[in-house]
């Protein structure tokens, strides 16, 4: 609480942005320095189909935003499969765990995962889903995962692109087992997407990818990766990690996604 | 006349040891009028992959050009050609999208599959597929193609003698069609070359 000892003192209290030195930093794209171009963005981000004066759409950053306060995901490709977990923080102790399933299936050799809201990412399950069954329709092949992750980036794009809409709200980590191995992507709410070997999402992203960093060799197998996944959770988990709060997604050669919404039934067990 | 029998077509498919044969007359007619005697009903695909289309020839031209664009496409998109197998299934597709207003085709799919194994399959004007091991026919010489691939058939032929029989089950089973005939092309493929030879059989 600032006490003011003369009148005119409260007449000209300073905003937060003080004027230092130090304030050239930026603390974040929305938070950007006096004096920069980015000073303007502000007045540009009402309108999702119009660029600001520095080249961004800043509906996007907004977007991703979102998706940085979510709640944390990660993947990892492994020589023999992909494992893809999130934290499963549930806002009350009355929720009925089993009924809230993060990962999900787009076919039953593709998962996914996502950070940010929730029920933008159920559409885009929705949407990929269809695609590929109208895929399979067609070719009567099974979609591959790089063609099925093309075309979920390109229903994020449209909906940067059009009117009266706005962008969706999650970056998802697609993972899945195809004739081209094990393969890990992650797709921005922009649309652009991206193949990793390893990479986490949401909330304590730098320290996850840090961890990761460390952690990942080429020739991981699924196991470790398994391992490797649950320990990166574990080290920016709030609260006490267990079996019950974080789900684990995981496709081997087998090319069967299967996901365990209580990794006890994995046979893991956590500290 | 029907309108499958408008222009006049023979096609043949046979499988052999690692390769196939295709095969087709090359006579272009309208009704009984012989309008072109080097007619091109077989086409390539990819290297390993050719489709022949029998029945009314515009539209043998028109699905012929539709396919090379969904290929193509495709080629972009995957980076990789088609298997034979999901070809068929395309070639299905686009044929059922016109069911109330089809394509007077009749393709017959020949190609090489992973492994090198090889795929045949013919399809009537409305996408109905039908997958052989032994040999596939089209066109209004169907029946006597039938006939002859019957008997003249061996499995496990190895190249050389596949091509003797196919030109001989082509050659007299249109010597028996007035609409069909005028020689035959045909195709050999094997896992590392292709051989196209024509055939010079009765000039009627």
């Amino acid at each position: 609480a600032q006490g003011f000892t003369l009148p005119f003192e409260a007449a000209f209290s300073f905003p937060q942005t003080d004027c230092s030195p130090f304030a050239s930093l930026a603390v974040s794209p929305l938070q950007p320095a006096i004096g920069t171009p980015e000073m303007g963005d502000s007045q540009y981000s009402f309108s999702l189909t119009t660029f600001s004066p520095t080249g961004k759409l800043v509906q996007i950053e907004h977007a991703l935003t979102a998706v940085g306060s979510g709640q944390t995901s990660l993947g990892i490709k492994a020589a023999n499969g992909v494992v893809i977990a999130t934290e499963k923080k549930l806002p009350s102790i009355l929720v009925d765990e089993t009924s809230v399933q993060k990962i999900q299936l787009m076919t039953t050799n593709i998962g996914v995962v996502y950070s940010g809201m929730g029920p933008d990412s159920r559409v885009l399950v929705r949407k990929s889903r269809k695609q590929a069954q109208q895929y399979f329709r067609l070719y009567k092949e099974p979609i591959p995962v790089t063609q099925l992750v093309r075309e979920t980036a390109a229903v994020m794009q449209e909906f940067t692109q059009s009117g009266g809409v706005r962008p969706f709200g999650v970056s998802l980590l697609v993972a899945g087992y195809d004739d081209n191995g094990p393969q890990l992507y992650q797709v921005d709410p922009s649309g652009s997407y991206f193949s990793w070997k390893a990479s986490a999402m949401g909330k304590n992203v730098s320290n996850a990818k840090t961890f990761l960093e460390k952690r990942y060799t080429d020739d991981m197998e699924l196991d470790d990766a398994v391992h490797t996944a649950i320990l990166t959770l574990k080290e920016g988990f709030q609260g006490q990690i267990s079996g019950k709060n974080i789900e684990i997604g995981i496709v081997g050669a087998d090319r069967k996604f299967r996901y365990y919404i209580e990794a006890i039934a994995y046979g893991l067990w956590l500290n | 006349m029907s309108i499958f029998e408008y222009n006049g077509s023979a096609l043949v498919a046979m499988v052999g040891k690692n390769c196939f044969a295709i095969a087709s007359d090359r006579r272009l007619g309208v009704n009984l009028q012989t309008v072109a005697t080097d007619f091109q009903r077989i086409f390539k695909i990819h290297d390993k992959l050719y489709i022949g289309l029998s029945g009314l020839a515009t539209d043998a031209q028109t699905m012929y050009q539709r396919l090379v664009f969904r290929h193509k496409l495709y080629q972009l998109r995957e980076e990789r050609d088609m298997k034979p197998q999901t070809f068929a299934s395309l070639v299905s597709a686009l044929l059922y999208e016109k069911r109330f207003g089809p394509y007077f085709c009749q393709p017959v799919i020949a190609g090489l599959g992973d492994d090198d194994v090889p795929f045949i399959c013919t399809m009537d004007c409305l996408g109905a597929k039908e997958l052989a091991k032994d040999f596939v026919v089209s066109g209004t010489a169907s029946e006597s193609l039938y006939g002859a691939c019957e008997s003249m058939y061996k499995p496990n032929m190895e190249s050389e003698e596949l091509f003797e029989t196919i030109s001989q089950a082509l050659l007299s089973s249109v010597d028996r069609d007035c609409l069909s005939g005028w020689g035959g092309h045909v195709l050999l493929v094997t896992p590392t070359e292709v051989q196209e030879r024509t055939l010079k059989g009765r000039m009627d």
